[in-house]
Protein backbone atom coordinates (compact mmCIF):
# COMPACT_ATOMS: atom_id res chain seq x y z
CA UNK A 1 0.00 0.00 0.00
CA UNK A 2 1.21 3.33 -0.60
CA UNK A 3 2.29 5.77 2.16
CA UNK A 4 0.20 9.15 0.78
CA UNK A 5 -2.92 10.04 1.82
CA UNK A 6 -6.07 7.96 -0.14
CA UNK A 7 -8.16 9.60 -2.13
CA UNK A 8 -11.22 10.85 0.13
CA UNK A 9 -9.22 9.99 3.13
CA UNK A 10 -7.60 12.22 5.45
CA UNK A 11 -5.99 10.81 8.13
CA UNK A 12 -2.82 10.87 5.76
CA UNK A 13 0.73 11.76 7.35
CA UNK A 14 -0.63 11.86 11.23
CA UNK A 15 1.28 8.43 12.12
CA UNK A 16 -2.09 6.52 11.89
CA UNK A 17 -1.15 2.65 11.37
CA UNK A 18 -4.17 1.79 9.69
CA UNK A 19 -3.68 2.93 6.52
CA UNK A 20 -4.31 -0.33 4.73
CA UNK A 21 -7.83 -1.18 5.93
CA UNK A 22 -8.86 2.23 5.96
CA UNK A 23 -7.99 1.69 1.91
CA UNK A 24 -9.93 -1.15 1.38
CA UNK A 25 -12.74 -0.27 3.64
CA UNK A 26 -13.40 3.45 1.84
CA UNK A 27 -12.39 1.38 -1.60
CA UNK A 28 -15.74 -0.78 -0.86
CA UNK A 29 -17.90 2.11 0.02
CA UNK A 30 -16.69 3.47 -3.24
CA UNK A 31 -17.83 0.81 -4.71
CA UNK A 32 -21.09 0.98 -3.29
CA UNK A 33 -21.32 4.90 -4.28
CA UNK A 34 -20.50 3.63 -7.79
CA UNK A 35 -23.73 1.61 -7.96
CA UNK A 36 -25.85 4.06 -6.27
CA UNK A 37 -24.71 6.17 -8.97
CA UNK A 38 -25.82 4.08 -11.72
CA UNK A 39 -29.21 3.91 -9.59
CA UNK A 40 -29.93 7.29 -10.48
CA UNK A 41 -27.73 7.74 -14.36
CA UNK A 42 -30.81 4.95 -15.57
CA UNK A 43 -33.88 6.84 -13.23
CA UNK A 44 -32.30 10.08 -15.08
CA UNK A 45 -32.88 8.34 -18.77
CA UNK A 46 -36.03 7.27 -17.71
CA UNK A 47 -36.70 10.97 -16.72
CA UNK A 48 -34.78 11.88 -20.31
CA UNK A 49 -37.25 9.01 -22.17
CA UNK A 50 -40.49 10.20 -20.30
CA UNK A 51 -40.08 14.19 -20.95
CA UNK A 52 -42.44 14.67 -23.42
CA UNK A 53 -44.94 12.16 -21.96
CA UNK A 54 -46.88 15.13 -19.82
CA UNK A 55 -50.58 13.57 -20.89
CA UNK A 56 -51.94 16.86 -21.06
CA UNK A 57 -51.03 17.97 -17.90
CA UNK A 58 -48.27 20.33 -16.41
CA UNK A 59 -45.31 20.63 -18.30
CA UNK A 60 -41.52 21.57 -16.34
CA UNK A 61 -41.92 24.86 -17.31
CA UNK A 62 -45.34 25.76 -15.18
CA UNK A 63 -43.92 23.91 -12.51
CA UNK A 64 -40.19 24.66 -11.89
CA UNK A 65 -38.84 27.67 -10.56
CA UNK A 66 -35.42 29.45 -10.91
CA UNK A 67 -34.76 31.01 -7.48
CA UNK A 68 -35.52 28.11 -4.60
CA UNK A 69 -33.36 25.91 -7.14
CA UNK A 70 -30.64 28.09 -6.48
CA UNK A 71 -30.80 28.45 -3.27
CA UNK A 72 -31.62 24.73 -2.65
CA UNK A 73 -28.20 24.10 -4.84
CA UNK A 74 -26.17 26.97 -3.06
CA UNK A 75 -27.01 25.20 0.26
CA UNK A 76 -25.88 21.44 -0.54
CA UNK A 77 -22.98 23.30 -1.91
CA UNK A 78 -22.01 24.99 1.53
CA UNK A 79 -23.10 21.96 3.22
CA UNK A 80 -20.33 20.42 1.16
CA UNK A 81 -17.44 22.50 2.38
CA UNK A 82 -18.36 22.49 5.75
CA UNK A 83 -18.14 19.03 5.94
CA UNK A 84 -14.38 19.18 3.91
CA UNK A 85 -14.23 21.98 6.98
CA UNK A 86 -14.74 19.09 9.43
CA UNK A 87 -12.80 16.75 7.74
CA UNK A 88 -9.80 19.05 7.98
CA UNK A 89 -10.30 19.80 11.67
CA UNK A 90 -10.48 16.01 12.34
CA UNK A 91 -7.15 15.33 10.14
CA UNK A 92 -5.46 18.30 11.99
CA UNK A 93 -6.89 17.03 15.84
CA UNK A 94 -8.32 20.19 16.66
CA UNK A 95 -10.62 19.69 19.42
CA UNK A 96 -14.12 17.42 19.50
CA UNK A 97 -16.43 20.58 19.95
CA UNK A 98 -14.85 22.24 16.62
CA UNK A 99 -15.53 19.07 14.64
CA UNK A 100 -19.29 18.78 16.10
CA UNK A 101 -19.50 22.62 15.16
CA UNK A 102 -18.56 21.82 11.21
CA UNK A 103 -20.84 18.65 11.53
CA UNK A 104 -23.75 20.48 13.04
CA UNK A 105 -23.40 23.26 10.17
CA UNK A 106 -23.44 20.89 7.57
CA UNK A 107 -27.00 19.00 9.20
CA UNK A 108 -28.20 22.53 9.43
CA UNK A 109 -27.30 23.40 5.97
CA UNK A 110 -29.09 19.61 4.90
CA UNK A 111 -32.30 19.85 7.03
CA UNK A 112 -32.99 23.48 5.24
CA UNK A 113 -32.69 22.09 1.96
CA UNK A 114 -34.61 19.09 2.82
CA UNK A 115 -37.75 21.59 3.64
CA UNK A 116 -37.09 23.60 1.02
CA UNK A 117 -37.42 20.83 -1.15
CA UNK A 118 -41.00 19.20 0.53
CA UNK A 119 -42.12 22.67 0.44
CA UNK A 120 -41.50 22.69 -3.44
CA UNK A 121 -43.52 19.26 -3.62
CA UNK A 122 -45.89 20.30 -1.82
CA UNK A 123 -46.48 23.60 -4.35
CA UNK A 124 -46.16 21.17 -7.13
CA UNK A 125 -49.28 18.90 -5.69
CA UNK A 126 -50.76 22.36 -5.16
CA UNK A 127 -50.72 22.75 -8.96
CA UNK A 128 -52.03 19.47 -9.80
CA UNK A 129 -48.34 17.90 -10.52
CA UNK A 130 -48.47 14.41 -8.79
CA UNK A 131 -46.74 11.68 -9.90
CA UNK A 132 -49.49 10.00 -11.38
CA UNK A 133 -50.88 12.60 -13.08
CA UNK A 134 -48.72 11.69 -16.40
CA UNK A 135 -45.06 9.78 -17.30
CA UNK A 136 -43.44 13.28 -17.14
CA UNK A 137 -44.21 13.39 -13.30
CA UNK A 138 -43.74 9.45 -12.27
CA UNK A 139 -40.29 10.27 -13.60
CA UNK A 140 -39.45 13.24 -11.83
CA UNK A 141 -41.22 12.02 -8.52
CA UNK A 142 -38.90 8.91 -8.97
CA UNK A 143 -36.03 10.87 -9.78
CA UNK A 144 -35.64 14.11 -7.34
CA UNK A 145 -36.87 12.58 -4.32
CA UNK A 146 -34.99 9.60 -4.10
CA UNK A 147 -32.09 11.84 -3.70
CA UNK A 148 -33.89 13.79 -1.29
CA UNK A 149 -34.19 10.47 0.78
CA UNK A 150 -30.59 10.05 -0.09
CA UNK A 151 -29.94 13.95 2.05
CA UNK A 152 -32.20 12.68 4.65
CA UNK A 153 -30.44 9.23 5.24
CA UNK A 154 -27.31 11.66 5.15
CA UNK A 155 -28.90 13.52 7.71
CA UNK A 156 -29.71 10.92 10.06
CA UNK A 157 -26.32 9.61 9.64
CA UNK A 158 -24.79 12.81 10.77
CA UNK A 159 -26.13 12.36 13.86
CA UNK A 160 -25.48 9.08 14.60
CA UNK A 161 -21.88 10.26 13.76
CA UNK A 162 -22.51 12.71 16.27
CA UNK A 163 -23.08 10.31 18.87
CA UNK A 164 -20.42 8.31 18.21
CA UNK A 165 -17.80 11.18 18.26
CA UNK A 166 -19.11 12.16 21.68
CA UNK A 167 -19.56 8.68 22.93
CA UNK A 168 -16.41 7.40 21.64
CA UNK A 169 -14.29 10.19 20.92
CA UNK A 170 -11.90 10.51 17.66
CA UNK A 171 -10.49 6.96 17.68
CA UNK A 172 -9.63 5.78 14.11
CA UNK A 173 -12.69 3.88 14.05
CA UNK A 174 -14.66 7.10 14.12
CA UNK A 175 -12.73 8.75 11.71
CA UNK A 176 -12.93 6.19 9.15
CA UNK A 177 -16.81 6.20 9.36
CA UNK A 178 -16.79 10.12 9.08
CA UNK A 179 -14.10 9.78 5.55
CA UNK A 180 -17.09 7.18 4.41
CA UNK A 181 -19.88 9.78 5.68
CA UNK A 182 -18.05 12.40 4.01
CA UNK A 183 -17.67 10.67 0.66
CA UNK A 184 -21.49 9.91 0.84
CA UNK A 185 -21.90 13.95 0.95
CA UNK A 186 -19.98 15.29 -1.11
CA UNK A 187 -22.09 12.03 -4.01
CA UNK A 188 -24.65 13.29 -2.98
CA UNK A 189 -23.70 16.99 -4.01
CA UNK A 190 -22.53 15.86 -7.04
CA UNK A 191 -26.03 14.33 -8.00
CA UNK A 192 -27.52 17.17 -7.08
CA UNK A 193 -25.44 18.94 -10.30
CA UNK A 194 -26.94 16.46 -12.50
CA UNK A 195 -30.57 17.37 -11.47
CA UNK A 196 -30.48 21.36 -11.11
CA UNK A 197 -28.73 21.24 -14.43
CA UNK A 198 -30.67 18.64 -16.61
CA UNK A 199 -34.08 18.24 -14.79
CA UNK A 200 -34.47 21.98 -13.32
CA UNK A 201 -32.54 24.41 -15.92
CA UNK A 202 -33.53 21.91 -18.74
CA UNK A 203 -37.19 22.27 -17.95
CA UNK A 204 -37.03 26.33 -17.91
CA UNK A 205 -33.90 27.12 -20.59
CA UNK A 206 -35.56 27.88 -24.15
CA UNK B 1 2.33 27.49 3.86
CA UNK B 2 1.19 24.73 6.51
CA UNK B 3 -0.23 21.43 5.23
CA UNK B 4 -3.62 22.66 6.90
CA UNK B 5 -3.49 25.98 5.63
CA UNK B 6 -3.01 24.30 2.24
CA UNK B 7 -5.53 21.99 2.29
CA UNK B 8 -8.22 24.80 3.21
CA UNK B 9 -7.47 26.60 0.23
CA UNK B 10 -7.88 23.28 -1.80
CA UNK B 11 -10.87 23.53 -0.67
CA UNK B 12 -11.85 26.82 -1.41
CA UNK B 13 -10.48 26.68 -4.37
CA UNK B 14 -13.09 23.45 -5.09
CA UNK B 15 -15.93 26.12 -3.55
CA UNK B 16 -15.45 29.16 -6.14
CA UNK B 17 -15.15 26.84 -8.54
CA UNK B 18 -18.51 24.87 -8.24
CA UNK B 19 -20.01 28.30 -7.19
CA UNK B 20 -18.97 30.26 -10.10
CA UNK B 21 -20.42 27.14 -12.57
CA UNK B 22 -23.06 27.37 -10.72
CA UNK B 23 -23.82 30.75 -11.47
CA UNK B 24 -23.14 30.47 -14.67
CA UNK B 25 -25.41 28.31 -15.58
CA UNK B 26 -28.38 29.71 -13.95
CA UNK B 27 -27.40 33.17 -15.49
CA UNK B 28 -28.15 31.21 -19.25
CA UNK B 29 -31.32 30.48 -18.15
CA UNK B 30 -32.80 33.12 -15.97
CA UNK B 31 -31.22 35.54 -19.46
CA UNK B 32 -32.28 33.32 -22.22
CA UNK B 33 -31.37 35.55 -24.65
CA UNK B 34 -27.51 35.38 -24.25
CA UNK B 35 -27.48 32.06 -25.75
CA UNK B 36 -30.57 31.01 -27.24
CA UNK B 37 -30.90 27.65 -28.41
CA UNK B 38 -27.33 26.37 -27.34
CA UNK B 39 -28.79 27.24 -23.51
CA UNK B 40 -28.83 23.46 -22.69
CA UNK B 41 -25.30 22.51 -24.30
CA UNK B 42 -23.76 25.37 -22.38
CA UNK B 43 -25.83 24.32 -18.70
CA UNK B 44 -24.16 20.82 -19.70
CA UNK B 45 -20.85 21.69 -20.05
CA UNK B 46 -21.07 23.76 -17.13
CA UNK B 47 -22.45 20.34 -15.10
CA UNK B 48 -19.84 18.18 -16.13
CA UNK B 49 -16.65 20.93 -15.58
CA UNK B 50 -18.16 21.55 -11.89
CA UNK B 51 -18.46 17.60 -11.43
CA UNK B 52 -15.23 17.37 -12.31
CA UNK B 53 -13.97 20.00 -10.04
CA UNK B 54 -15.89 18.56 -6.82
CA UNK B 55 -14.53 15.14 -7.55
CA UNK B 56 -11.14 16.61 -8.07
CA UNK B 57 -10.88 19.36 -5.04
CA UNK B 58 -13.64 17.66 -2.55
CA UNK B 59 -13.10 13.75 -3.04
CA UNK B 60 -9.12 13.88 -3.99
CA UNK B 61 -9.36 11.95 -6.93
CA UNK B 62 -6.61 12.46 -9.28
CA UNK B 63 -3.60 10.44 -10.77
CA UNK B 64 -1.37 9.86 -7.70
CA UNK B 65 -0.99 6.14 -6.88
CA UNK B 66 -3.04 6.22 -3.89
CA UNK B 67 -5.63 7.52 -5.70
CA UNK B 68 -5.61 5.26 -9.01
CA UNK B 69 -7.87 2.44 -7.83
CA UNK B 70 -10.32 4.85 -7.49
CA UNK B 71 -10.13 6.86 -10.68
CA UNK B 72 -10.36 3.81 -12.52
CA UNK B 73 -13.36 2.52 -10.43
CA UNK B 74 -15.34 5.80 -11.81
CA UNK B 75 -13.90 5.66 -15.28
CA UNK B 76 -15.22 2.32 -15.51
CA UNK B 77 -18.81 4.16 -13.65
CA UNK B 78 -18.47 6.31 -16.27
CA UNK B 79 -18.42 4.05 -19.43
CA UNK B 80 -20.90 1.60 -17.78
CA UNK B 81 -23.25 4.42 -17.34
CA UNK B 82 -23.00 5.97 -20.25
CA UNK B 83 -23.63 3.49 -21.97
CA UNK B 84 -26.42 2.28 -19.94
CA UNK B 85 -28.36 6.26 -20.09
CA UNK B 86 -27.34 7.16 -23.13
CA UNK B 87 -28.59 4.07 -25.19
CA UNK B 88 -31.70 4.20 -23.18
CA UNK B 89 -31.88 7.82 -24.30
CA UNK B 90 -31.06 6.94 -27.97
CA UNK B 91 -33.64 3.63 -28.26
CA UNK B 92 -36.41 6.02 -26.59
CA UNK B 93 -35.78 8.65 -28.65
CA UNK B 94 -35.61 6.45 -31.66
CA UNK B 95 -38.71 5.03 -30.61
CA UNK B 96 -40.72 8.13 -29.79
CA UNK B 97 -39.62 9.62 -33.70
CA UNK B 98 -41.20 6.01 -35.36
CA UNK B 99 -44.19 5.82 -33.44
CA UNK B 100 -45.19 9.34 -34.04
Amino acid sequence: MSRSAHTGITLGGKGETHHANAEQDLFGFWVFLMSDAVIFALLFATYGAMLGGTAGGPTPRDLYELKPTLIETALLLISSFTWAMASVSLKYGDTRTRVLGWMGATLILGLVFLSMETHDFATMFAKGAYPARSGFLSAFFALVPLHGLHVLAGCVWIIVMGVQVIMMGLDDRTKTNMLRLGLFWHFLDIVWIAIFSTVYLQGLAP
Amino acid sequence: MSDRAREIWRYVAGLFLAAASTAGAFAAVRWPTLLGPRTFAFICGLGLLQAIAQFRFFLHVGIKRSARDDLLLLLFSSIIIALMAGGTLVLMANLRNRMM
